[in-house]
């Protein structure tokens, strides 16, 4: 969502990361004049209970996504490859442990 | 896609239990719904701050301090989770904060009730959290995503808060009969706008039905106001205290409590602005908001600044 007015502090999405070895996942957003404010407030305001181990911030305005209206026709080059999964092959009943 | 079509999609979806995203298509008022709720919802925190936030110096023990200072925090996030909910719904955070500055927003009626002693900080986390816990807790399950998870992310901090204020209560009971008698009166003047915060009865919640059907809203403003009484009196009676309603009996056919009435007249006034301290808590957020305006201005001309210095 971009931010009409260029007095107010940008939007930010943030990604905490829990654990190390897990994923940055989405908590939500703030706003923040520049990139250090924001890794810091989200410190602040997302991680008040150790929640967190690495914080990640981006523009809101940097984000790209793709459309749900074009979610059928976008996605259905996977749809027709079910050879891509291993329920495609059968196995005979006595060879195991594959 | 048809209109049509694309609400009938909509409502499937919702009733297959698959949340609705930003993205997604969804009814206007559905949206419109969500924006009001969800915003209402977020100036509640930021001004429930301020009742709270009038005992933090007085606390009476540095222990009390720092929680009483801690739970004021998490209120603040709360403020924050939520505007960013509300965001993702295409209202700006300017918009927001203006609506409830002008006086167009609401939030909710209890915030406009004064806290006179100590034993109030008690009663507001026994009973005020209590009472939001109830319906944040149904809200987890909200179908609008973002939503959603803003409520899991604050249900797991509100579990402190009530029990903190339910300690001082304990505290307070087991002292003198002065302090006992200080955490009888908090319980009379907090119980029924406890009661009221779930809004009113349903036969009189016109838009309660709409939003059942969208699954914003799971159980309606009576079934949780029940549950909330049928577990609070055990609590009181715990503490030694007496709820103040002479109505409130248990009702073994219904296995539920039976209990007086609500002065609607009363919400009614507070939510027109008319409680005790609605006032206030306006003229006080308006003042924060203002004495803050240099800051917000002299961190966007710094950002600036070094922008520029990194660029050069
Ligand atoms: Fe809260
Ligand atoms: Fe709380």
């Amino acid at each position: 969502m971009s931010n009409e007015n260029p007095n107010n502090w940008p939007l930010w999405e943030v990604f905490i990361q829990s654990k190390r070895g897990l994923d940055h996942k989405h908590v939500g957003s703030l706003h923040a004049a520049d990139a250090k404010m924001a890794v810091e407030n989200a410190r602040d305001v997302y991680t008040r209970r150790n929640e967190g181990n690495s914080i990640w911030v981006v523009l809101a305005d940097n984000i790209h996504a793709s459309k749900p209206e074009d979610q059928g026709a976008f996605f259905d080059p996977a749809d027709d490859k079910v050879y891509r999964h291993p329920t495609f092959y059968p196995m005979p009943e006595g060879v195991k442990y594959i | 896609m048809a209109k049509d079509q694309q609400e009938a999609l909509f409502q499937q979806r919702v009733d297959d239990e698959q949340k609705i995203e930003p993205r997604d298509w969804m009814p206007d008022e559905y949206r419109k719904t969500l924006i009001r709720q969800i915003s209402q919802h977020a100036h509640s925190e930021v001004v429930g701050m301020l009742p709270e936030g009038n005992w933090i110096t007085r606390a009476p023990s540095l222990r009390r301090k720092t929680v009483l200072l801690a739970k004021v925090q998490d209120e603040a996030g709360h403020g924050l989770y939520l505007y960013s909910a509300a965001e993702t719904l295409g209202v700006s955070r300017e918009q927001l904060i203006d609506q409830l500055l002008s006086g167009k927003a609401k939030y909710s009626s209890i915030f406009n009730y004064p806290t006179l002693t100590w034993a109030d900080i008690g009663a507001i986390g026994w009973l005020v959290d209590g009472a939001a816990i109830m319906n944040q807790v149904m809200l987890t399950r909200t179908s609008y995503g973002p939503y959603a998870r803003a409520m899991v992310r604050i249900c797991k901090e509100e579990s402190f808060h009530q029990r903190q204020g339910y300690e001082i209560l304990m505290t307070l009971c087991k002292g003198t009969p002065e302090q006992k008698a200080m955490a009888q009166d908090a319980l009379d003047r907090w119980w029924w706008p406890s009661l009221m915060m779930f809004g009113p009865s349903d036969k009189d919640s016109p838009h309660s039905a709409q939003s059942m059907k969208w699954k914003i809203k799971r159980q309606s403003n009576d079934e949780l106001r029940q549950v909330f009484i049928d577990r609070t009196v055990h609590q009181a009676e715990y503490l030694g205290l007496k709820v103040p309603d002479p109505k409130l009996k248990w009702n073994e056919q219904t296995q539920h409590y039976d209990w007086g009435e609500i002065d609607w007249t009363e919400f009614n006034e507070v939510i027109r602005g008319n409680g005790p301290c609605n006032r206030d808590r306006m003229a006080a957020r308006r003042k924060a908001h203002a004495d803050g305006a240099w800051v917000r201005e002299a961190a966007l001309a710094y950002a600036g600044k070094q922008a520029k210095k990194k660029a050069a």
